[in-house]
């Protein structure tokens, strides 16, 4: 994976080298001003990952209470997490962006509530509430796939429902589900850069700014691109990580 | 001695427009062995599951120590953890070691200190000798040792009944008889006993009363003696001579 990652690297200086589309002085790290403009474009990396993972934290919460009465014996409660899943996840990720930032606060003031809405926790909540559907999926599926006998055997040793989901179906089921929910975390990482839109200084938002001044956009995007691929190498090599050393402790 | 632990009187159940269970009507004392025998399919099963509700009957009553089995959920939970389950597939839990699959009853549900159910795993893991595998996970265990593993579970919830589901039904055949001791040995103790299971050589050895199931029916109950050399029905003789004749 990574040779594939600075494979394109080289192709893209190669290109650069053999004609005269590319001008790659604007973020060429030699020379002063292209360091500036490097330093600004990376310095978004820390809001893109912030975004991501308070928006994943939550989603994986919030999933997980989306997901729980789709598991119940009672229909209403079923019916409950169908209708969210369903009307969640028809929504667009821009179009609820825009309804959270822009439409959001105007229910709050008709409430009388000040509440306001600022690009960081309005990206963050449409992350969250569109990723928390794909993520209450995946849940039901690894609840799902662990053996009904589980479920019975901690029912006969005297646990309860919230017993026997915390340390009997949801231990063996987070095995199961990491890599589904690792891409969705991925994902998030990605759709983050929708928050560019609504002013969030994150990596796309830099990319553009800086595009508007320097009249670069082959090169500055060709970076952003970069940028978004290191980090979501970086986490998948993060996450095969942490498959090893919880797939180290089943021992099946 | 002969109070009554288990009562079903009239139980019926119904698999959607399936009969699984007619009119069945079994007491069981305390300190009783029951051996429920039958073939495939008979419900022998599913009137093990219903004395401790992993399935609900229809129709008619079930009572445990006197207490009729109800719908509350508080009820189902006491009623649970007060009856030990052995399973045919064991359903040890795989994410734990085989001592917190014994500990997780006893502190969880019952509120014990850690020490205590420590203390009491490790009497009971003695007592299916195997003493010295506390710390395996139960993917590492033969099959044989698993279910072993499984009976001590249970007994460390000290139930006053316990249930077997075809307990040696999964196992290897060498493997067998170690559950089979481990079960004799329980039923010596005074254990009130209801066991699924085909080992006719485990029923006439502790059964007080072998219970001959076929298409949902108690067809016949008698003391083993009777039940071996005297089968009153057909279906019961056939049976018999099925399983018997190797």
């Amino acid at each position: 994976m990574k040779s594939i990652g600075l494979l394109c690297l080289l192709l893209l200086g190669l290109g650069g080298c053999s004609s005269g589309t590319w001008g790659w002085y604007v973020i060429d790290p030699t020379t002063k001003s292209g360091w500036v403009n490097i330093k600004f474009l990376i310095s978004g990396m820390g809001d893109t990952i912030l975004i991501s993972i308070i928006a994943a934290a939550i989603s994986i919460v919030l999933g997980l209470i989306v997901a729980l009465p789709g598991q119940s014996s009672k229909r209403g409660w079923r019916i409950v997490n169908r209708v969210y899943v369903e009307f969640i996840r028809s929504i667009p990720l821009l179009p609820m962006l825009f309804w959270v930032f822009y439409g959001l606060p105007i229910i709050f003031k008709s409430m009388g509530l000040n509440i306001p809405i600022d690009p960081f926790w309005g990206a963050i909540i449409t992350l969250a509430v569109s990723d928390s559907a794909f993520t209450a999926e995946i849940y039901r599926s690894g609840i799902q796939s662990i053996a009904k006998g589980q479920k019975e055997a901690a029912q006969t040793i005297g646990l309860n429902y919230a017993q026997t989901m915390r340390y009997v179906i949801l231990p063996q089921a987070i095995r199961r589900i990491l890599p589904p929910l690792a891409n969705q975390f991925i994902y998030i990482v990605k759709m983050s850069a929708f928050a560019s839109v609504i002013g969030m200084q994150e990596l796309t938002r830099r990319a553009n700014e800086l595009v508007v001044t320097e009249y670069r956009p082959l090169e500055i995007y060709s970076l952003l691109i970069v940028e978004y691929l290191i980090l979501v190498l970086v986490i998948s090599a993060g996450v095969r990580w942490l498959e090893r050393r919880m797939g180290s402790d089943e021992r099946l | 001695m002969s109070k009554t632990a288990i009562e079903l009187v009239d139980v019926n159940k119904w698999f959607g427009s399936f009969h699984v269970l007619k009119n069945i009507n079994l007491t069981v004392d305390t300190g009783e062995k029951v051996v429920i025998c039958g073939p495939s399919g008979s419900g022998k099963s599913t009137v093990v599951r219903c004395i401790n509700r992993l399935e609900e009957h229809q129709k008619g009553t079930i009572r445990l120590d006197g207490r009729e089995l109800t719908n509350d959920p508080k009820s189902i939970a006491s009623i649970q953890g007060e009856i030990g389950m052995v399973f045919q597939q064991f359903n040890l839990f795989p994410h734990l070691s085989v001592l917190e699959n014994l500990i997780l009853g006893p502190m969880k549900a019952r509120g014990q200190s850690r020490a205590d159910a420590v203390e009491k795993a490790r009497h009971y893991l003695a007592r299916v000798r195997i003493p010295d595998q506390a710390d395996k996970m139960p993917g590492q265990l033969s099959g044989g040792q698993q279910q072993r593993v499984a009976i001590a579970r249970s007994l460390c919830m000290e139930p006053k009944v316990m249930l077997f589901d075809e307990p040696t039904s999964a196992l290897d055949p060498e493997m067998i008889s170690e559950v089979l001791d481990v079960m004799v040995e329980l039923a010596l103790d005074g254990m009130t006993m209801v066991v699924v299971t085909h080992e006719m050589g485990f029923a006439r050895k502790v059964a007080d009363k072998i219970v001959f199931m076929d298409e949902g029916e108690i067809v016949e109950h008698a003391a083993p003696d009777m039940f071996f050399s005297q089968p009153k029905s057909e279906r019961c003789r056939t049976f018999l001579g099925q399983i018997l004749q190797h």
